[in-house]
C-alpha cells in the first residue's frame, strides 16, 4: 500500500487534478473576452474603415442612408488629449521629481504619495462632474461652457496620478552612485536631476506617460458633460472654446442611437481606437521586454 | 602653484546658480501639492455643489427613491442599491476567476511562454476602452445572452432576483460586463502578490510531503493574501466608479425592482444620464449623488491602501 510510485486514485492526486483543471478553466476563461472583443472590432469595424470616413464630417442621425466620417471626433480626440498631456506631463513629472528626489520620506511625501494613490481611484466621472462645476457652468474660460479645453481638463486630473506614480518609480530606480558621482564633482541638484537622473530614468518614465495618454484617450465619462459632442469639423484655434467631438463620445452616442448607418460609424470609430491603443501598449510592452534583455546594471 | 590654489578657491557656485536650484526644487514643490489641491478641491467643491440638495433632503436622499424633477422630489435609493449590487455581484465572480487565472500564471502547468501569453492578453484587456466595451455589450453580448436570461427567469423565476421578464438591457448584463472590466485588476495584482511569495516556502511544503493544491491553498494563498485583498478593494472602487460600458447596458430606470433581470441605475449611469439636461435643484441632488459615489470610493480605496501597508508581506 505505501509504495513510492504515483497512486492515481488517492484522493490527493484526484484533488489536485480537479483544481488543476479548474485554475486552466479561469484562465481559458478569462482570455475569451479580449479575443472575442477584438475580433468583433476588427470584423465589424474594419468593414467601415475608408476614406471618406477620415475625412467627412458625421451626419446628424436620422439619416439613414449615409453616416458620414468621423473626422471632428478623431481632431478631437488628438487635441484633447494633447491639451490633457500638456497640463498632466509638467505637473506630474516636475511632482514626481520632488517625491523621487527631494523628499526624504517625510510625513508630507507619505501624504502626497497617498494623495496620489486615492486620487488614482477617484471615478472618472467624478473629474467630469468637478470639471463642470469648476469650469463648465461657471463660465470661467472666456464665457464658454462646454469645450474641448474643459475636456482637455477633464482628462488631465485622470492622467495625473499616473504620471507623478511612472516618474516617483522611474526616478527611484536610478542607483544613487549616479547621484552621489554627479554631486560629487560640483554639480548642483537641479542639474543633476535635469542632466543625470531624469535622462537615465527617461525610458521608463516615458513609457508609463505614454500608457496613461492611451488610457486617457479612450475615456469617455469625464468628456460627456466637458467636451460633449460636434459634428462639426474644427478649423480654428477659437474652436477649441467651443464644443468638441471625440471618439469615445462619438461612440457612445452613436451605439445608442436606433440607426443602423450611426450604429455602424461607432464601429468604425472602436476600431480606429482600439487598434491605436492595442498597438501602444503591444509596442511598450516589447520595448520593456527588451530593455530588461539589455539592462547594465 | 600660488595661483592654482586661487583659481580653485574661485570656483564658489555663483548666486544665482543657488537661486535657480532654490527655484527649481520649490517647483516641484508646488507641483507635487498640485495633488492634494485638486483631491481636496474635488472633494470640497463636488460638496458646496450638493449642499442645497442635502440641506432640504438630508439623509432621506439615500433610502428614498422618487426621482421626479416635476414635482422636484428626489432620492438616490435605486443608483446607490443599484451601484452596491453590480459592484459586489460582479466581484463575487470574478474573485474566483481572477484568483484561478492568477494561480494558473504562476504555477507551472504549463510551458512559460504560454502563461506569458495568457498575462499578457489579460492585461490587454484592461486597456480596452470601457465605451468600446459598452458598444460590444449592446450588439454581442446581449443576444448572445438573450436565451439563457429566458430560461435563467423560466425555472428560476421564483428567486426574486430572476423574478421578472428578462429586458432587453439590464442589470444582470451590467454585472457580466463589470466582470469583464474586473478580471484584468483582480489578476495582475493577485499574479503579482502570488510571485512575490518566497519560493522556500513552497519548497517547504513540497519537503513535508504536501500535494502540490495543498501547498497553494494553505502556504501560497494564505501568504499572498492581502495583497489579493487589496486588489479585490481595488476593483471593489473600480466596479462602483465605473460609468460608460454600465451606463450603455445597464438600462437606465429609476422604478427600483429586486430582479437583476430589470432594467437598474447606478450613482454613475445616472450622472452619466442626466447630468446634461439637468437645472435647477435636480444638478443639485445629481451633485449630491457624485458625493455619494465618491465618498463610498475614497473609503473602499483608503481601505485598501491601509490594509496594503497593514498586512504587506514580511518575509
Amino acid at each position: 500500500m505505501n509504495s513510492l510510485y504515483y497512486q492515481k486514485k488517492l484522493s490527493r492526486n484526484v484533488g489536485d487534478k480537479f483544481f488543476t483543471s479548474l485554475s486552466v478553466f479561469c484562465a481559458f476563461i478569462a482570455i475569451l473576452p479580449l479575443i472575442f472583443v477584438v475580433t468583433y472590432i476588427l470584423i465589424k469595424g474594419g468593414a467601415q474603415i475608408n476614406s471618406d470616413l477620415f475625412t467627412l464630417e458625421p451626419n446628424p442621425p436620422g439619416d439613414d442612408l449615409d453616416a458620414g466620417g468621423i473626422n471632428p471626433a478623431l481632431i478631437g480626440t488628438l487635441i484633447i488629449t494633447t491639451i490633457a498631456s500638456i497640463i498632466a506631463i509638467p505637473v506630474g513629472v516636475g511632482g514626481g521629481i520632488y517625491l523621487a528626489e527631494y523628499s526624504k520620506g517625510g510625513p508630507f511625501s507619505k501624504f502626497i504619495r497617498f494623495g496620489v494613490n486615492v486620487l488614482a481611484g477617484v471615478p472618472s466621472i467624478i473629474a467630469g462632474v468637478f470639471i463642470y462645476a469648476l469650469i463648465v457652468s461657471t463660465k470661467i474660460l472666456f464665457g464658454s461652457m462646454y469645450s474641448g479645453f474643459a475636456g482637455g481638463m477633464a482628462l488631465s486630473i485622470l492622467m495625473l496620478p499616473t504620471v507623478i506614480k511612472t516618474t516617483d518609480e522611474g526616478l527611484k530606480l536610478v542607483p544613487n552612485e549616479l547621484r552621489y558621482a554627479s554631486l560629487g564633482i560640483g554639480a548642483s541638484m537641479y542639474t543633476t536631476i535635469l542632466k543625470i537622473t531624469l535622462p537615465s530614468a527617461f525610458r521608463s518614465i516615458a513609457t508609463g506617460v505614454v500608457l496613461g495618454i492611451a488610457r486617457a484617450a479612450g475615456e469617455t465619462a469625464p468628456l460627456i458633460f466637458t467636451a460633449l459632442f460636434s459634428y462639426y469639423y474644427i478649423v480654428g484655434f477659437e474652436d477649441l472654446f467651443y464644443e468638441m467631438g471625440s471618439l469615445a463620445v462619438l461612440i457612445y452616442n452613436f451605439a445608442l442611437e436606433p440607426y443602423d448607418a450611426q450604429n455602424k460609424l461607432a464601429w468604425a470609430a472602436s476600431f480606429i481606437l482600439v487598434i491605436s491603443i492595442l498597438s501602444v501598449n503591444i509596442f511598450s510592452r516589447i520595448l520593456a521586454a527588451f530593455t530588461e534583455k539589455t539592462k547594465r546594471v | 602653484m600660488e595661483e592654482k590654489l586661487i583659481l580653485f578657491k574661485n570656483r564658489k557656485r555663483f548666486g544665482i546658480e543657488k537661486n535657480i536650484d532654490i527655484i527649481f526644487k520649490n517647483t516641484t514643490l508646488v507641483l507635487s501639492s498640485l495633488v492634494a489641491v485638486v483631491l481636496f478641491g474635488i472633494i470640497l467643491v463636488v460638496f458646496i455643489q450638493s449642499f442645497e440638495s442635502f440641506s432640504r433632503y438630508g439623509l432621506n436622499f439615500l433610502v428614498t427613491s422618487e426621482w421626479n424633477p416635476v414635482k422636484d422630489e428626489y432620492g438616490a435609493f435605486t443608483a446607490i442599491y443599484g451601484t452596491l449590487v453590480t459592484s459586489l455581484l460582479s466581484l463575487l465572480i470574478t474573485i474566483p476567476l481572477g484568483v484561478g487565472t492568477a494561480i494558473f500564471i504562476t504555477e507551472d502547468f504549463v510551458p512559460k511562454f504560454i502563461r506569458e501569453i495568457v498575462g499578457s492578453f489579460v492585461e490587454l484587456l484592461a486597456a480596452i476602452p470601457s465605451v468600446v466595451l459598452g458598444l460590444w455589450a449592446i450588439f454581442v453580448m446581449e443576444p448572445f445572452f438573450r436565451d439563457f436570461f429566458a430560461f435563467l427567469h423560466n425555472f428560476f423565476g421564483w428567486i426574486p432576483l430572476f423574478g421578472s421578464e428578462p429586458a432587453g438591457r439590464n442589470s444582470l448584463l451590467a454585472i457580466i460586463i463589470l466582470v469583464v472590466m474586473l478580471l484584468p485588476i483582480v489578476t495582475s495584482i493577485a499574479r503579482d502578490s502570488l510571485n512575490q511569495v518566497p519560493k522556500k516556502l513552497r519548497n517547504a511544503a513540497y519537503g513535508i510531503g504536501a500535494s502540490r493544491w495543498k501547498t497553494i491553498f494553505s502556504v501560497i494563498l494564505p501568504a499572498a493574501l492581502s495583497g489579493i485583498m487589496a486588489g479585490v478593494l481595488l476593483a471593489l472602487g473600480r466596479a462602483m466608479g465605473e460609468t460608460m460600458a454600465v451606463t450603455m447596458i445597464i438600462g437606465n430606470s429609476n422604478a427600483f425592482s429586486w430582479s437583476l433581470l430589470s432594467p437598474g441605475y447606478t450613482i454613475s449611469s445616472m450622472l452619466a444620464n442626466q447630468f446634461g439636461e439637468a437645472d435647477g435643484s435636480q444638478v443639485s441632488s445629481l451633485f449630491y449623488a457624485a458625493f455619494v459615489l465618491m465618498i463610498l470610493s475614497l473609503v473602499v480605496n483608503i481601505f485598501a491602501q491601509w490594509l496594503v501597508k497593514k498586512f504587506s508581506l514580511k518575509y
